[in-house]
């Protein structure tokens, strides 16, 4: 009864964070500036994550899953950083030319 | 017996609490990204919300695994995004401010 209403639960979380992906999703489509794409897509691979966590825990296999994760999280800061760097340094050249 | 079962449950019970704290914290950040003018209010909202989520709903995910190595490999993942969640905030918005975007103001609506 217990493991039951724990799955339940975890399920429940799942969907939640999945939903809100959704929501961040929209702002990538749609933001007006390209730096609002990059803060969505940074509030996205957050919540992939936790959603890793969250399946490991269903699964009952947490010690995989939290290593994909670390793995997830430092490649998401290379790359976010690389993508800020390029744009800060765009931004500037833009204004030098102007 | 009853003692070792009111122990578990009770464990149980504030994981289930932390998760639906961060829940809470991470709906609060989707509703700034979804409704807040401009990229630094959005940036705002985003990564205080988002930090301080995940360390809750991370927190409930490491004290549902007891005391084992998965609470110290979750532990591990918490204090990263922990640290490195402001720091890709910070990168973003100085981008944004250093490429001369203007913050939003009242009279721009």
């Amino acid at each position: 009864m217990k493991e039951y209403s724990a799955e339940v639960f975890f399920l429940f979380v799942l969907i939640a964070i999945t939903l809100l992906i959704g929501v961040y999703l929209y702002r990538v489509l749609r933001g007006p500036t390209v730096y609002d794409r990059v803060l969505g897509l940074n509030g996205i691979s957050i919540k992939a994550i936790i959603l890793l966590v969250v399946i490991g825990t269903i699964y009952e296999r947490v010690e995989m899953f939290v290593d994909i994760a670390t793995g997830y999280a430092l490649v998401n800061l290379v790359g976010s950083l690389a993508i800020a760097k390029y744009l800060e340094e765009r931004g500037k050249s833009a204004d030098a030319s102007e | 017996m009853p003692l070792n079962e009111i122990l578990e449950l009770t464990q149980s019970l504030i994981s289930a609490g932390l998760i639906l704290v961060g829940l809470f914290f991470l709906l609060v950040g989707a509703v700034g990204v979804l409704r807040l003018p401009d990229v630094y209010t959005r940036s705002h909202a985003v990564s205080l919300t988002d930090s301080l989520g995940t360390f809750f709903l991370l927190g409930g995910l490491a004290l549902y695994q007891g005391f084992s190595v998965n609470l110290a490999k979750i532990l591990i993942v918490l204090v990263l995004l922990y640290l490195l969640n402001p720091v890709i905030a910070h990168a973003t918005v100085r981008a944004a401010h250093r490429s001369g975007l203007k913050p939003w103001s009242r009279e721009d609506r």
